[in-house]
């Protein structure tokens, strides 16, 4: 298995790699080839040892590949861990992958650029898999970073724009800071256990406890909290949790397969997976899981709320990400991490589904992205309108959808947890059900009900069919998926050799029969209604009285204001933080270096010696007789001196 | 017998307007390089005065160095002051100033 | 061995300059055959050392000058070694870009890098003091020549500027090895580390070394020769100047500073880790508000060396930590990583800026936009470097950083913190310039016409970066050959000398 399991890390990398050096060379077909099959491949086995995991419960390997390096005992290793939490994100990677490998097929098909997407796209696939399958908090990092790097290149593929540059260089950065915190993170539990595979941390995850790290002279925190709070600061960028989420509306400056790739399925996802994998330190940190729900749970709400005011189609998608990633963290922080990485499976099926069929409407209209002149396209597109559509009641939890069952039990865990901040994440979330129903159901009428607000209505047709069959695969599984592994995953021990959590009674509060009698108990709660209502709320707003959003924004100047402006994030981190920066760089260049430094102490100096020189020399007169009288005067004094000496 | 402080007294006089004439004097060279030989005529008394009062010959026999010395010097002086002459028409020590920066 | 590595780039300039100007093309193949073959030749020397010997190897002691018991003794450990090889390495790539520069002298030129090449490897070799002030010394003169002669406009400035800085700071070198000479009868640097030396005496010697090491590298706040030396340098001065002369200072600082006074080292770390702090935060601030790509890769350069002087003095209290010498290990594994990671990377940003500049004459970032338009394959290189620059994980640059980071946390929370930022500031800068230069439209005509890459161009960035790539997926061969040398030296610096 370990060979096999090298190959499906592998396969990526070398299609990336012969797609990007050979590809254009070759030609379109070859490109296009060449990854998705290696992509296919690498799906092929993760199927395949999904497979013999569910058969054989008990299969688990953790082997280094090679030794990074090794330096005064430190050892620096790159392994392979497979268990069952490794297993299934490489089912869920790969697989969203080969969607969006065939559908880029179509949907990048007159693109310049057809190569070197095609070897972006795997490469950051190989980058994705490095990062889910590894064993030790080195590799984490590299495939973090990895796939940081891959969002920056496609997210300014289109290098001539100059808002996709823009927007790819801020997503790094705001990425840094956040990986920052990991890598500090990573610094603090190296520094208490001196190794950074994950069993030797977990072994030893009490020394973590143990151990105090000291902030300033006389006050210590516990470096278990310490580590926790810097991991999941890392979290925070990676999965855009506020204040650090501002990169990823404006990601969707990237092609559209790799807003559903990247920022929807996958990478943004790799936070909620690090702090499931590291659950077994996050359990020993309260604090830690506080501010992990209350981060959560804020963002979860915020960013819904700003979903209702965009007007770009990919913006309302990204946003609802931004919110859905705050629920996994969420249950994160409730200790319900089965439910969280289950959240992010079903999420990254129905998302990207979402996303792709928004795709499939942009490049219909001709990269049309402004849902005010859309409208109307049900009986042009009706396979990419169902599509969305099942995306949408994934998204908000229609009873029986794969989303409902996720979304459901991480809102069961939430108000049967205990965890400090419950509370107010409870009523977070609950909120938020409301607002999710409400974007996205505004989303979907403006977009495919009503009256067409665009031109040329004749001409717009269907999408080719390489874009609609990876819409209908994925509409199958957001469907679908959750039937049968609701009650393994969630509520079985299926994750129990990855991930550490108390047993789901415990977790959940009552016991789980059947995902049918889950589906029956969840209409004793209010989440269900919440969401008709929320339908309801976008049919009057949208459908039936179209007039009704102005004269309540024209209401509420003020916080559509906030709204509309993002809660100002983006105006504080640009025109305070960067500008600042900017401004203290070059201050210091102006005043420390050139002035202080240059011009004060070394042409200065250079300058007050000439400047003592020309007074100096003015004793030169050239006349021999003051000459003679200096030395006249001199050897009196000289002679004066040694007289009064002696 | 006179003591050796006339001697000295005597000789330091003469030093002395050796080294006034050198500094005041801003008009010729011709009396500058007079001047110099003052001041070895002042050391060559205090030598021979030592000498005489010590009873230590090697006072005199420096003299006589010094006398020699004296004579090339002055034959040497005249000979650039001449050469100096031809070149800027003027012994004038208040024209010769080019060790000035 | 040694001797041969040494004199043969200086014997073949010195036949070089014989030829005359007449014969560039002739010139330009010695000259690149020499610098392969010394290249080759320190593979050899590599094949044969022994990275498990703990002692110097190929050791050459002759008598020099018996009055002042001084030696002509050379040696390498596994801290000289890999600069020796990135010397060796770096002289044939500049030597082969060399071909379109300068148009006036260009034999002379050539003969200049050989000569230094020469004498660098000297400085790495020597094992007797006063040897090594000489090589270090006399390498000033052809440097000088290279910027005095063949760089920019204000070249007069920036040469004097460099000569008087770097000479000011090993005159007190000069007083430290001469008090060592009264002190052991001798020049050989094994006497310097062994012999026993006062706090006030290890103190002051310390400072004199600080002077000379703390200029070369640059530390803050004797920097600023290099962005004016740089900016005026031609392509391969800049190269050379990056990639090896700064490295001398954090060498001297594990051969001198460091093992001859290990008590005052250990006394003032913490003003070193300020010092390198500033560095890393304030330099790299300097360089986001760059015009200039030569200054800004120069000032990245500093904060980059910042991490190397981090390195050297993440101290513990002698004695009272039993972690201390693992960690110690640790952070100057990731300065000797730093450095030749840096070597890699600065040549080569400095060789790319030389592609642009040879094309269009100017240096300033906003002469510059979307590159990438008209020079696809060279923009992918210009990017791996700018990334390696900014310490991404697979790159070189990441080792070095990462490795220090990890030391420093041991050592203290903030020191680790700080150092951190630069994750932040070094992609801010470095990715900020691929913004401005390489994306977005063409800003006009003469970008949208810009030649890609010739053969001579790409050989030099494809090479660079293969190693840059090889050093950060698999840094374990480079950490093997210096790992006993290293353990050595941190055995005897946590042994007090008082």
């Amino acid at each position: 298995m370990y060979e096999l399991s090298l190959i499906a890390l592998i396969t990526p990398l070398v299609g990336g790699l012969l797609a990007g050096l050979i590809g254009s060379k070759v030609n379109k077909s070859f490109t296009h080839w060449i990854t998705t099959l290696g992509i296919f491949i690498s799906f092929s086995i993760s199927c395949w040892i999904l497979v013999e995991v569910f058969l054989n419960p008990s299969l688990f390997l953790n082997q280094n590949i090679y030794e990074w390096m090794s330096i005064a005992g430190f050892n620096f290793k790159a392994g392979i861990l497979i268990d069952h939490l490794t297993v299934s994100m490489m089912a869920v990677v790969t697989f969203i992958s080969l969607m969006v490998h065939i559908y880029s097929i179509g949907y990048m098909h007159d693109d310049p650029g057809y190569h070197r997407f095609f070897c972006y796209i795997s490469l950051f696939t190989f980058a994705m898999l490095l990062l889910v399958m590894s064993n030790n908090l080195l590799q984490l990092f590299f495939g973090w970073e990895g796939v940081g790097l891959m969002s920056y290149l496609l997210i300014g593929f289109w290098y001539k724009k100059e808002s996709a540059i823009q927007a790819n260089f801020k997503a790094f950065i705001v990425n840094r800071v956040g990986d920052m915190g990991l890598l500090l993170g990573i610094a603090v539990i190296f520094s208490i256990i001196g190794s950074l595979d994950y069993q030797t941390i977990f072994n030893s995850s009490t020394e973590l406890v143990k151990a105090k790290i000291s902030i300033t002279n006389g006050y210590s925190v516990s470096a278990i909290t310490l580590a926790c709070l810097l991991l999941f600061f890392g979290a925070m960028g990676k999965s855009a949790q506020m204040p650090l989420h501002v990169w990823l509306p404006d990601s969707m400056e990237g092609p559209t397969p790799i807003s559903a790739l990247i920022h929807a399925a996958t990478m943004v996802t790799a936070g909620v997976y690090m702090v499931a994998r590291m659950s077994p330190l996050f359990e020993l940190s309260s604090v830690a899981l506080s501010v992990v729900l209350i981060v959560g749970a804020t963002t979860a709400l915020c960013a819904g709320l700003l979903g209702i005011v965009m007007c770009d189609i990919k913006r309302i998608i990204a946003y609802s990400t931004i919110s859905q990633l705050g629920y996994m963290m969420v249950a994160a922080g409730v200790s319900a991490y089965s439910a969280s990485v289950f959240h992010l499976m079903t999420h990254a099926f129905f998302k990207s589904l979402l996303f792709l069929a928004a795709g499939s409407v942009i490049i219909a209209l001709h990269h049309e992205q402004d849902i005010r002149k859309m409208g109307g396209l049900k009986q042009y597109m009706p396979i990419t309108y169902l599509a969305a559509l099942i995306g949408s009641l994934s998204l908000i939890g229609f009873p029986g959808f794969a989303g409902f069952f996720s979304k459901d039990a991480l809102i069961e865990a939430v108000a049967h947890s205990s965890t400090v901040g419950s509370e107010f994440a409870y009523y977070c979330v609950l909120i938020g059900v409301f607002v999710t129903a409400l974007y996205t159901f505004r989303f979907l009428f403006m977009v495919f009900h009503g009256q067409t607000r665009f031109k040329g209505g004749e001409q717009i047709k269907e999408s080719s069919w390489v874009i609609l069959i990876p819409l209908i695969l994925l509409s199958i599984p957001s469907i679908l998926i959750a039937w049968p592994t609701f009650g393994v995953l969630v509520f079985g021990d299926f994750f129990s050799d990855s991930i550490r959590q108390i047993s789901s009674y415990e977790l959940f509060g009552f016991e789980y029969q059947s995902p049918l009698s889950f589906l029956i108990h969840s209409f004793s709660g209010p989440v269900i209604y919440l969401s008709v209502i929320g339908i309801f709320a976008a049919w009057v707003g949208y459908i039936k009285k179209p007039e009704l959003p102005y004269k309540i924004s024209n209401q509420f100047t003020t916080i559509h204001r906030v709204l509309v402006n993002k809660f100002y994030f983006d105006h504080f981190y640009e025109n305070v933080i960067a500008k600042n920066t900017a401004k203290l760089g070059s201050a210091f260049w102006k005043f420390g270096d050139i002035k202080i430094i240059d011009d004060f102490l070394v042409n200065g100096t250079a300058i007050r010696i000439q400047k003592l020189s020309t007074i100096t020399k003015k004793m030169q007169t050239g006349y021999i007789y003051h000459y003679a009288l200096m030395m006249v005067i001199g050897l009196s004094l000289l002679l004066a001196w040694v007289i009064i000496k002696s | 017998m006179l003591a050796l402080q006339s001697y000295l007294t005597l000789a330091a006089i003469v030093f002395a307007i050796g080294v006034m004439g050198i500094i005041i004097n801003r008009k010729n060279i011709i009396i500058l390089l007079m001047c110099t030989e003052l001041l070895l005529l002042a050391v060559n008394f205090n030598f021979i005065a030592f000498s005489y009062f010590n009873q230590d010959i090697t006072g005199q026999i420096f003299v006589f160095f010094i006398l020699t010395v004296a004579a090339a010097e002055a034959a040497i002086g005249l000979a650039i002051l001449v050469v100096l002459y031809r070149n800027k028409d003027s012994i004038d020590v208040q024209e010769l100033q080019t060790l000035r920066e | 061995m040694l001797s041969l590595l040494i004199f043969i780039p200086i014997v073949v300039a010195i036949a070089i300059v014989l030829m005359g100007d007449k014969h560039a093309g002739k010139a330009y193949g010695l000259a690149l055959l020499a610098s392969l073959f010394v290249f080759a030749f320190a593979l050899f020397v590599g094949i044969k050392f022994d990275p498990s010997l703990n002692q110097f190897q190929f050791v050459e002691q002759v008598n020099w000058i018996t009055q002042f018991n001084i030696q002509y003794h050379l040696g390498i450990d596994g801290i000289s070694y890999p600069l020796i090889l990135l010397t060796s390495l770096l002289t044939p790539i500049v030597v082969v870009t060399s071909r379109t520069s300068p148009k006036q002298k260009y034999h002379q030129y050539l003969a200049s890098f050989l000569i230094m090449e020469g004498l660098m490897i000297g400085v790495f070799c020597a094992l007797d003091g006063f040897l090594f002030y000489l090589f270090w010394e006399s390498m000033l003169i052809p440097m000088f020549i290279i910027i005095g002669l063949w760089g920019g406009n204000n070249r007069v400035y920036a040469t004097v500027k460099f000569f008087l800085y770097t000479f000011l700071g090993s005159v007190f070198m000069l007083i430290a090895l001469i008090y060592l000479y009264f002190k052991t009868g001798g020049y050989s640097i094994s006497d310097f580390h062994s012999v026993p030396l006062s706090m006030r005496e290890q103190l002051l010697i310390f400072l004199a070394f600080l002077f000379a090491f703390a200029v070369k590298i640059p530390m803050w706040p004797v920097h600023t020769w290099l962005p004016d030396a740089h900016v005026e340098a031609p392509t391969g001065g800049s190269v050379i100047l990056a990639a090896i002369l700064l490295k001398m200072g954090g060498y001297g600082f594990l051969r001198f500073s460091l093992p001859i006074a290990p008590d005052a080292s250990a006394y003032l770390s913490s003003f070193m880790i300020a010092l390198s702090l500033v560095a890393i935060i304030y330099i790299g601030l300097v360089a986001i508000a760059q015009t200039d790509m030569k200054k800004l890769i120069a000032y990245s350069s500093i904060s980059h060396m910042g991490f190397v002087t981090l390195g050297a003095f993440v101290f513990f209290n002698i004695g009272t930590q039993t972690a201390s010498s693992e960690t110690m290990s640790l952070a100057l594994t990731g300065a000797m990583i730093q450095m030749i990671s840096h070597g890699l990377i600065s040549a080569a940003l400095f060789l790319c800026v030389g592609v642009m500049y040879d094309r269009l004459h100017t240096r300033l970032i906003s002469g510059y936009r979307g590159v990438v338009n008209s020079m696809p394959k060279f923009a992918t290189l210009m990017v791996f470097f700018v990334l390696a620059n900014a310490a991404v994980p697979g790159t070189s640059g990441f080792v070095g950083e990462f490795t220090i980071i990890l030391a420093s946390f041991r050592m203290n929370l903030w020191v680790a913190f700080f150092a951190a930022i630069t994750l932040i500031i070094g992609a801010s800068y470095s990715l900020w310039l691929i913004k401005r230069v390489i994306f977005g439209k063409p800003l006009n005509e003469r970008i949208s016409g810009m030649q890609e890459m010739t053969v001579i161009e790409a050989l030099p960035l494809v090479t660079l970066a293969f190693l840059v790539l090889s050093l950060g997926l698999w840094p374990a061969p480079l950490v093997e050959i210096m790992s006993t040398s290293i353990e050595n030296l941190v055995n005897h610096i946590t042994f007090s000398k008082l």
